[in-house]
């Protein structure tokens, strides 16, 4: 059904002079979208054309409309010879096309050419006619509204969560076309641009019918990626989460199913057996989860689970051994089988949900309370693969006319067709989901998939979390029965996403399991991996850090199936030695638990690196960490044993230096008063005493212990030594600073307004002789603390403050170059208020937002907190949403101070307990919804208002840019569209354009500015979720040339300073602590 | 390993005061990088060379990427490259467009053109003010100057609105506009003594009194040229040296009502017909284009010094300026020859008599000869 499209021409200002002649420009406009063209009168002589143009229409298949960009280019008229292009604008009008976005794009943007650069500003107004289509057959899917937010946005409530949705599409390079070689550089970039600005219209269309089809109305969590594989093409792929989504505008639609604790749901046992709706293949026995994984599966995998049992696991028992891309028959028909027989089985399985839920994967990272029953560990699968060899029969790109190969059915497998990519991605999510399954888990939480690319070999990874979720949110209108659930869940809330999910005698692979320190009821695992954000409501002492693993490994230089044999070889090396460095430095940190992990092993000419970087936190519920012991296999020698003392000392000194800048201080705890002794954590107390008391003793303890409280390195030669070496070398943020590159830094949550997001790039030439391995882990490891110290340098204005969601990207774009990219955000932080955890601003919201607020808060802390959780989904509303991630802060406190003698009783009594909660949430729920619903037409109204006076004193509006999901201080009160641009830049002058540095300099700041311009045009103020997906860079100094390309995303969103708020409600008068925080306001 | 490449770019541009002025100030990125390990930054952030090496560059990429719209400060407003905050903005032009005292007092009155410019290296060593500090303060005076050049409507205005100055910077631009203009020699030995601060005050006033814009506020160029007119009207006032009774006459009224109240009176008795002679014949003079450039030149020769050696105190310069021109009026015979104009020109050549008094003294300070003569001679203009 056709749309409407409707373009207006403004006007242009700081045009660059194309008439040397007259020093001036005469400027007209060509607007094209489809196929159609209109152009513009021709202003003569004028850098600052008014063109103020008529609206031109374009009447177009919505189709078209999500898949295609509108195009807008600048020229200069000339009589004599061919017009000359300035530069042009690509708007993506897909946030047109839902409701509740943006009405009109109207504003200036930037003139970008991708030789020049910016150009000069145009201003554009765009609006979008959409005639409702009922339609069942159709192709698109307008309406479907994207999220690259990893959690569920601000102002939606989650109804149900669908599952795993992805895409790709593939289309021939336009840089690999024959034509290239006949055409310009600016036409070739040009012509890259609009097809991969195509080819995702076309993939979010897609996706878009996916989620229609599931009966879901949004994607969350979508990531789009580009593969550009050179020769063999250019792969545009997505993936996300289809959720049913309801705007938060009617909160009291919600409040009833919540309030009526009438029906009498019983709770099913998660643990076990969770409802076999929720996963495809039904109960997971542990002889299935064999014949998985340990499946001499054809891609390498290996599962990295919650123990340090990394150690003593060689990667061969992980999953079958790495191989090359292409292998024999045998393997590959084996292979064949095992697929068929896991179809067969879905096929068999009754379940009307089982098609959908193909792979039971979600790419969020943080979930609604009570989604997240138990977190089994990260599982992780790679695959190496040759690109040559493929040829897609469906491979007819041309340029504007793209189809994609895609697989339709699994059934239709069969070894006479060629491999497609889908088919590779299709094996990686199977082999992750029998991980899952072999960690007892149902489902992926955390979920990504990445690939790395050079030459003709390619390595697919694909990671996440396995996790059991809460099976309500999978399903359609289950929003009842929430309450009970809760509250019988309620007493381990906090620790229950850590209690295993597997089988305690069927582990899956050697753990160390001890019961849980916070309810003592469940098994945990003595250390925690996970790719997701920290739980909001997860208990933490201290604060968490970022820890990083870094790897180098050089491989030969080979051709085609052997350079893909050599690299599968080395994957397996490489993984073990980044889990054993990450635990190795956790363990240094005096931490227990990882989030947030991402592992990236990026593949060169003549190298792997290998650069995994996560925080480390302290988690309440899981036992406390020993230490590092160090063992030497020479004991004989006199000098030598007193080195490693010497050594051991450091590190002892180190882990107790690292407590005490984290502030971990973990309650000392009686286990004789709980009544039920476990022997394992008793003899680890005692243990960790010892050790704390001198480090000689440590290296007198025994070892034939068994159990593995102090962490065991042997150093047996030069190489080990080294590697003690590193993590000795890490130095710790400078005072004031902390890092995570999670969402939120654990520990800490009185952050100020102030914000600055960076990218940073660092190119590194190696000395191409005699390279070893040691050399470059070194160079490697240098580049990295050397980056963080240059970061923290820059920064220091803006002390104490704490770098959120560092995300490092390492490439190697040629054989002695490696490149490291950082985006991150820098939040700043009330240092008086940090020390204060209780009494957090929005614990005082909450205060403010109950009139009976003592009462509720005579309660402990503990059922305070609850009483938030206990809303299946709460209001999420800025505030409140924070409040649940800051509950957890003040329970860890107390946990601190309590009196565990009094636990058996509370346990005894709780039956009360629960009579009393049910009030409170009743009480409490009642009151923070009706706050929201006053507030959110301020807030509105607010904005309005705000945004007119700095538009009234300078043109250029303030856009923030954060990577992460909230911005701190305000109030998220609009969803206005998903911002996905991909632009080239060439350069044909480097040295004049300032060497590389001042080339990708200024390219990094045009696309900032660009993204800044798209969110100011569609009425935004900032962008949320921003992620630099790409950045390649290429430079060939000798012809004076370099290319970069660069792929942002991120949601543009509409905020109201929390402050703001407050002044106009008026409702309750402002703590001054709260509006401390928030006054000092700066635009960043 | 050697680092290829390296960068850092912010949503804010990160903008560090101390090394903007060292760029400003002319320092290749390893003096900054010296200057500021000198300056102890690296103890108090426990920072390495390497990253203040990376650090500096960084900024210094950023700047060099800012010149180009600090050329157009309005543009630095609207661009959406780089996103900095209002005050920083603010911030930015102003030390941009600000200049050192010592190298302002070298090129005030010349040719803004290639050839000064070729000058520039022996100034630079001369002062020892940084070349590229040097080549950016002169390539300012000379933007500023093309700008306004043929701009109707207040010169400060001007400036101010298209280069976002501070009221003061931009009073100082003009008055090197008006200086370079009007091709005022001030480089001469005698002149050394004399301050930009005092040119940019005789500046001021003279933009006020002289110009075509002080007659008639609606012309091109208004305030950069001085008014024909009225210089040629000067030429009349030779009668009051020319006529002796005149002079005689004009003395007699001068020394009648400063009797008593001047302490070197008997000098200025005695001195009174030079005085004037010189005085007069500088203002005659100013038709001819070299003996406007010469103005001042001329006035300290002919005046200043003649005073300075009599020991005038400040004060008594002022009673007798402003005297000598208030009798003027009441000569007879002046009245009838000349025309009103011509009076009021005539105040205005000595402006002394139309100002405010406080306003020289402001800028007065110690009592020694040589700041005599100094404020004298603002004091006379």
């Amino acid at each position: 059904m056709p749309g409407k499209l409707k373009v207006k021409i403004v006007a242009g200002r700081h045009l660059p002079v194309m008439d040397r002649a007259s020093d001036l420009t005469d400027a007209f406009v060509e607007v094209k979208f489809g196929n159609t063209t209109f152009k513009t009168d021709v202003y003569l002589k004028s850098l600052n054309p008014q063109w103020n143009s008529e609206w031109f229409k374009f009447e177009v298949d919505d189709e078209d409309l999500q898949d295609e960009p509108l195009q807008i280019t600048v020229l200069d008229h000339d009589t004599y010879s061919a017009n000359d292009a300035i530069g042009k604008v690509y708007i993506d009008i897909d946030p047109l096309l839902y409701s509740e976005a943006a009405t009109v794009i109207s504003g200036w943007f930037p003139i970008y050419d991708t030789i020049h650069g910016i150009r000069g500003e145009i201003n554009v107004v765009v609006k979008v006619d959409l005639f409702n289509d009922l339609n069942r057959f159709r192709q698109s899917s307008c309406g479907v509204k994207f999220f690259c937010t990893t959690s569920i946005p601000k102002c939606y409530r989650a109804v149900i969560i669908h599952g795993f949705v992805e895409e790709l599409v593939v289309n021939e390079d336009p840089e690999y076309q024959w034509i290239d070689r006949i055409r310009t550089p600016r036409a070739s970039n040009e012509a890259r641009q609009r097809l991969i600005s195509l080819m995702s219209g076309e993939l979010q269309r897609k996706i878009g019918l996916k989620v229609l089809e599931m009966r879901g109305n949004a994607v969350v969590g979508y990531l789009q990626c580009f593969d550009l594989e050179g020769e063999s093409g250019l792969v545009v792929r997505a993936i996300g989460t289809a959720c049913t989504l309801d705007k938060l505008s009617s909160p009291a639609a919600f409040l009833p199913a919540c309030n009526s604790p009438s029906k009498e749901m019983k709770e099913i046992p998660f643990n076990e057996d969770p409802n076999p709706n929720t996963h495809s293949s039904g109960p997971s026995t542990p002889l299935k989860n064999q014949t998985y994984s340990f499946s001499p599966s054809k891609s390498y995998s290996r599962q990295s689970s919650s123990s340090d049992t990394d150690l003593s696991l060689t990667p061969k028992t992980g999953m079958g051994s790495g191989s090359a891309g292409k292998e024999g028959g045998p393997f590959k028909a084996l292979l064949r089988q095992q697929t068929q027989s896991a179809l067969e089985q879905r096929g068999g399985s009754p379940h009307r949900f089982c098609r959908r839920r193909e792979f039971p994967f979600f790419t969020l990272t943080a979930f609604p309370p009570g989604f997240l029953v138990h977190v089994g560990g990260v599982v992780s699968a790679r695959s190496v693969k040759l690109l040559d060899r493929i040829h897609n029969p469906a491979f007819v790109g041309i340029m504007g006319n793209t189809r994609s190969y895609k697989l339709l059915d699994w059934n239709s497998f069969n070894s006479d067709e060629p491999e497609t990519r889908d088919a590779w991605w299709a094996e990686i999510r199977q082999e992750i989901k029998s991980h899952a399954k072999a960690l007892g888990c149902h489902a992926v939480v955390g979920y990504s998939e990445s690939t790395s690319i050079c030459e003709e070999v390619c390595i697919l990874s694909a990671s996440g979390t396995a996790a059991v979720l809460n099976p309500r949110f999978l399903q359609d209108g289950t929003v009842e029965g929430c309450l009970e659930q809760r509250l019988e869940e309620n007493l381990s809330t906090r620790c229950g996403f850590c209690h295993i999910p597997y089988d305690e005698l069927n582990m899956p692979f050697p753990a160390h399991l001890t019961y849980c320190y916070n309810c003592r009821k469940q098994k945990v695992p003595d250390v925690l991996f996970t790719t997701i954000d920290l739980p909001t409501d997860a208990t933490v002492i201290g604060k968490g850090c970022l820890i990083q693993a870094r790897l180098c490994r050089l491989k030969k230089k080979a051709q085609a199936e052997a350079n893909a044999t050599a690299i599968s070889n080395l994957l397996p090396f490489m993984e073990y030695e980044v889990h054993t460095q990450l635990m190795n430095k956790l363990k240094l940190k005096g931490m227990n638990a990882l989030f947030g992990l991402r592992i990236q092993i990026t593949v060169g000419e003549n190298m792997l690196m290998g650069l995994a970087s996560a925080t480390g936190v302290y988690l309440a519920a899981l036992p406390t960490p020993g230490g590092i012991q160090i063992a030497g296999k020479t004991p004989n020698d006199g000098s030598y044993e007193q080195h490693i003392s010497h050594m051991q000392k450091k590190i002892n000194d180190t882990i107790a230096k690292n407590k005490e800048l984290y502030e971990i201080n973990p309650p000392e705890i009686s286990e004789e008063i709980i009544g039920s002794p476990i022997p394992e954590p008793r003899q680890r107390s005692r243990l960790l005493r010892s050790q704390s008391e001198s480090s000689d003793e440590v290296t007198e303890l025994d070892l034939s212990h068994g159990k593995k409280d102090a962490f065991v390195l042997e150093i047996d030669d030069t190489d080990a030594m080294e590697d003690v070496h590193s993590l000795l070398t890490d130095v710790p943020p400078p005072s004031g600073f902390y890092s995570c590159n999670t969402e939120i830094m654990p520990g800490i949550n009185n952050w100020t307004s102030e914000i600055q997001m960076f990218t940073s790039v660092r190119v590194i030439r190696l000395s191409s002789l005699n390279l070893t391995n040691q050399a470059l882990n070194k160079n490697f490891n240098d580049l990295c603390e050397n980056l963080l110290k240059s970061l923290y340098f820059k920064l220091r204005s803006m002390i104490p403050c704490c770098l959120c969601h560092v995300n490092f990207t390492v490439s190697l774009p040629e054989d002695e170059l490696i490149q490291v990219t950082v985006t991150a955000v820098a939040i700043t932080f009330d240092k008086n208020q940090a020390l204060q955890t209780t009494k957090t601003p929005v614990e005082k919201s909450l205060q403010r937002a109950s009139t009976d607020n003592e009462e509720l808060l005579q309660f402990p802390l503990e059922l305070c907190s609850d009483s938030l959780h206990s809303h299946p989904f709460p209001p999420v509303k800025e505030h409140l949403e924070s409040a649940s991630s800051n509950s957890g802060i003040p329970a860890a406190q107390r946990a601190t101070s309590v009196d565990y003698s009094s636990f058996a009783d509370r346990c005894s009594s709780w039956i009360e307990l629960i009579k009393l909660k049910a009030q409170t949430i009743r009480r409490g729920s009642i009151k923070t919804t009706v706050t929201v619903e006053k507030a959110s037409p301020v807030g509105d109204g607010n904005f309005r208002n705000r945004s007119a006076p700095p538009c009234a004193n300078s043109t250029v509006g303030v856009v923030k840019m954060t990577p992460l999901s909230f911005i701190p201080g305000a109030k998220i009160t609009k969803y206005l569209g998903i911002i996905n641009m991909f632009f080239i830049r060439e350069t044909t002058s480097l040295r004049e354009e300032g060497g590389v540095s001042g080339f990708l300099h200024a390219f990094i700041a045009e696309v900032f500015a660009m993204v800044r311009a798209h969110v100011a045009a569609l009425g935004g103020n900032a962008v949320v979720s921003y992620i630099m997906k790409q950045c390649v860079f290429m430079e060939n100094p000798n012809k004076n040339q370099a290319q970069c390309l660069i792929n942002v995303s991120g949601d543009a969103v509409v905020f109201v300073r929390e402050s703001d708020l407050e002044v106009v409600s008026s409702q309750q008068p402002t703590t001054n602590c709260q509006s401390s925080c928030t006054e000092g306001e700066v635009t960043t | 390993m050697t680092s290829e490449l390296d960068i850092f770019v912010g949503n804010t541009t990160l903008i560090d005061e101390d090394v903007y002025r060292l760029w400003l100030d002319g320092y290749s990125v390893t003096d900054a990088v010296a200057l500021r390990v000198r300056s102890g930054i690296l103890e108090q952030t426990g920072a390495t060379a390497a990253v203040l090496q990376s650090d500096t560059m960084d900024h210094y990429r950023t700047f060099h990427m800012l010149e180009r719209l600090l050329h157009a400060p309005p543009k630095l407003l609207h661009q959406l490259i780089f996103q900095i905050p209002p005050s920083r903005q603010a911030l930015l032009i102003e030390r941009y467009y600000a200049f050192d005292e010592a190298f302002v007092r070298e090129v005030l009155g010349k040719k803004l053109s290639k050839g000064t410019k070729k000058d520039l290296d022996d100034i630079s060593t001369k002062t020892g003010i940084t070349l590229k500090s040097c080549r950016r303060q002169f390539d300012n005076f000379k933007r500023v100057f093309k700008v306004v050049e043929e701009m109707r409507g207040s010169l400060v205005d001007n400036i101010q609105q298209h280069f976002l100055l501070s009221d003061r910077l931009a009073r100082d631009y003009a008055a090197i506009v008006f200086f370079a203009n009007n091709r005022f020699e001030t480089g001469k030995k005698k002149l050394q003594y004399l301050s930009f601060g005092d040119f940019a005050f005789c500046a001021e006033l003279m933009i006020q009194n002289w110009t075509l814009g002080a007659v008639d506020s609606q012309m091109d160029d208004m305030d950069m040229d001085l008014d024909k007119e009225f210089l040629q009207d000067l030429k009349e006032l030779k009668v009051l040296v020319a006529d002796k009774d005149l002079l005689d006459l004009h003395k007699s009224l001068v020394c009648t009502a400063l009797r008593g109240k001047l302490g070197v009176f008997s000098e200025m008795e005695a001195n009174f017909k030079n005085l004037s002679r010189g005085l007069v014949n500088v203002a005659a003079k100013l038709t001819h284009n070299k003996d406007v450039r010469d103005l001042f030149v001329d006035l300290v020769e002919k005046f200043v010094e003649p005073c300075r050696s009599d020991h005038w105190p400040l004060s008594d310069v002022r009673f007798f300026l402003n005297q000598y021109s208030a009798s003027v009026h009441s000569l007879d015979g002046f009245r009838l020859e000349c025309g009103g104009t011509i009076w009021a020109h005539c105040n205005l050549h000595l402006p002394g008599s139309s100002n405010s008094p406080a306003s020289a003294f402001q800028v007065a300070g110690t009592t020694s000869v040589h700041h005599h003569a100094q404020q004298f001679f603002l004091y006379f203009q």
